[in-house]
């Protein structure tokens, strides 16, 4: 039995600092072969995560992006016409010929359950597609196979392990949610994100990387438009040691500049003014 | 609300555990017979340890982000037996509200939180100053759609309010045309094009045409009426025009009490709280009587013209008192009825036990209403779903 806090450690090893309630949730679902659905703000790790996982398990990341208007032939399986049409004006070809295997594009959710390792499904942003798709999507990830009136039904190899994600644009079924454990992804608290900066950039000292922390957390109970993730923070991290900063309060001006790493509507950055930006350095410091 | 005790003498972990989701269940979290089983098969692939199990079932019992902020309060109830008692009027969400924020230094500062300081009935006397004693927390939503809207007043309620009014923007927008037209990512195909198309290419129907139903949306009209008899409804109202807005961006609202004001551009902001303190503040500065009559006629002599066609759906808002010859109302009802529009008239008093339109204006407006309806709590706002989808 695998421990849940040794998947915590593998995933800390490689960089993604989980919070227990989602590696509990992430350990659960490899558990018990269940889809994970991981909903919270934009930019809190949702989709690296399962890019984590990819890695750590040495298997291969199949990703579909979900989109309005997504529909079977672009998320299942998709017949090449165009080469059944050649090949029907070239041999006069019959009807089994051209409807086989050779004539079958595979969209990302057939080929993840052919697959003869078990790769990790990652399905993006899930409340984007219409919700006759999420029909779909239940059917495949109930009983792992799929269906082709030509071809017969398709059973899968492996299970793939599939995490779900949602922004929350649209209220999921609840069909869907009982099918899948579940997580909310919130924003790290302090010690958190103290741990993802120094996972991601070793160098940076100390005391920079508190005021980092504290500065982009304070930023987060502001009134924003567009509150910053920990990717933005990372790029923040990232744009002050680019930029040779020691301390945050010491050099406004660089400060100012590396805000654009943090604030990315016109909006947010008319309202975080030079001196607003100081005054919550200070306070982080 | 149903408060499942620990059972003291239970059988074994499973009836424990059924209890549990039992007690879940009584909380409102949605689950069933089999995620009994998943989540005693999850208990197997931890530690017994309090904590470990707390993770462990709430990543399987939870389904959604309300879910998940008091899934640890219900835990606790349960488990080791002491629910978290709810003091006073604590509606403050837990977790998931951004909105809610307090602004260091926006020049709105005071503003956003002035919703207690506003409350009408700050006397004490109202349900909401009581309503919450000694409840788990758990019990809250199913009581709130069932207040009189005089008594909501907290954030929380009045975000509540909004997500009613989307939800019913939404049933009144939804309309689709009975034809067909060339559309790139239509439902059906379009067979005449494919083969006169497929003519070019030798009788190979290469490129498919497609068609689709086109959307001819209802717009919105929504006329709120903040005089004095209508002040104590007045910021759910707005919280509710609000969120009408929310739904659709062609949504037009105008507050009236003795003029006509438009306030379409000021409920766009952003932030709902802002947007509706700063309608309050702009409603409560006038103040006073009613000119009904005299409104819609500035309302049909400036805008109807522009805004409203065959495709409208105009919504009043009023308790129908006004000091205009109710005459008036007749007349300009009647005159914007022959744009072709549908008017709906919702009145906070029809909710109340025995209520007669007895008031002349309103007496005098029903025959040209669409639909008459009560509007005094947030249930009878949102049964009026189905009645405006027919409309």
């Amino acid at each position: 039995m695998t421990d849940w806090r040794t998947l915590q450690d593998q995933l800390a090893a490689t960089g993604y600092v989980a919070a227990d309630d989602l590696a509990m949730a992430l350990h659960l679902a490899l558990m018990l072969g269940r889809p994970l659905l991981l909903e919270g703000a934009a930019g809190v790790g949702k989709t690296q995560i399962a890019r984590t996982l990819a890695g750590l398990k040495d298997t291969r990341l199949i990703r579909l992006q979900c989109y309005e208007g997504l529909d079977a032939s672009h998320a299942i399986y998709e017949w090449n016409y165009q080469r059944q049409l050649l090949a029907i004006r070239a041999h006069e070809g019959s009807e089994d010929r051209v409807f086989s295997e050779a004539y079958l594009l595979e969209r990302p959710l057939l080929a993840a359950i052919r697959q003869p390792v078990a790769p990790v499904l990652l399905i993006d942003e899930i409340d984007r597609a219409d919700e006759e798709f999420e029909a779909y999507l239940l059917e495949i990830l109930s009983d792992y196979q799929i269906t082709i009136p030509e071809l017969g039904t398709i059973t899968a190899v492996t299970r793939p392990m599939v995490i779900l994600t949602s922004n929350g644009t649209r209220d999921l079924s609840d069909a869907l949610r009982r099918r899948c454990i579940y997580s909310y992804v919130d924003y790290p608290d302090r010690a958190t994100e103290m741990a993802i900066l120094r996972a991601h950039h070793p160098g940076i000292e100390a005391v920079l990387l508190g005021q980092i922390v504290g500065f982009v957390q304070a930023l987060r109970k502001e009134d924003l438009e567009k509150v910053p993730g920990v990717a933005e923070s990372l790029d923040f991290a990232a744009a002050l040691a680019g930029l040779g900063v020691n301390d945050l309060t010491a050099d406004p001006v660089a400060l100012q500049a590396a805000l654009v790493t943090l604030l990315k509507t016109q909006g947010d950055r008319a309202a975080v003014p030079l001196a607003v930006a100081q005054r919550i350095a200070g306070k982080a410091a | 609300m149903n408060v499942t005790r620990f059972p003291l003498r239970a059988a074994g972990p499973a009836e424990r555990v059924a209890g549990f989701l039992a007690h879940l269940r009584a909380n409102g979290m949605a689950l069933g017979v089999a995620d009994c089983g998943l989540a005693m098969a999850a208990l197997t692939h931890v530690r017994t340890d309090l904590h470990e199990a707390r993770l462990a079932l709430k990543a399987v019992c939870c389904s959604s982000a309300e879910d998940f902020a008091r899934f640890d309060d219900l835990y606790a109830a349960y488990w080791t037996n002491r629910g978290r008692e709810r003091a006073g009027n604590a509606t403050a969400k837990p977790a998931g509200n951004d909105r809610q924020r307090s602004s260091e230094f926006s020049e709105q500062d005071g503003m956003t939180g002035s919703g207690r300081a506003e409350r009408p009935d700050a006397d004490g006397t109202g349900e909401a100053e009581q309503d919450g004693q000694g409840r788990l927390v758990g019990s809250r939503i199913r009581n709130l759609m069932r207040v009189d809207l005089r008594e909501v007043v907290a954030p929380a309620d009045m975000a509540e309010a909004e997500a009613v009014a989307t939800r019913l923007a939404r049933a009144i927008r939804d309309r689709r045309s009975r034809r067909r037209r060339a559309a790139k990512q239509g439902e059906a195909l379009d067979l005449r094009r494919v083969v006169r198309a497929s003519l070019a290419t030798g009788g190979e129907p290469l490129r498919l045409y497609r068609r689709a139903r086109p959307e001819r949306p209802t717009k919105l009209v929504c006329l709120l009426d903040v005089s004095g008899s209508m002040a104590v409804y007045a910021r759910v109202f707005l919280a509710f025009l609000k969120g009408l807005m929310v739904a659709d961006a062609q949504t037009d609202a105008y507050l009236f009490h003795t003029r006509l004001v438009r306030i379409t551009e000021a409920l766009r902001d952003k932030d709902a709280l802002r947007a509706v303190n700063r309608m309050s503040l702009l409603a409560q500065g006038f103040g006073g009587g009613t000119r009904i009559g005299g409104n819609l006629a500035a309302f049909n002599a400036n805008y109807a013209k522009r805004l409203v066609s065959g495709r409208s759906v105009v919504l009043i808002l009023s308790d129908g008192f006004d000091t205009d010859p109710p005459a008036l109302i007749g007349a300009e009802l009647a005159r914007l009825k022959r744009r072709g529009c549908r008017i709906v008239w919702l009145n906070p008093l029809k909710g109340w036990q025995g209520y007669q339109p007895v008031a002349a204006g309103m007496a005098a407006a029903l025959p040209h209403l669409d639909l008459f309806a009560a509007a005094n709590t947030l249930d009878s706002l949102a049964a009026l779903e189905p009645e405006l989808a027919r409309l």
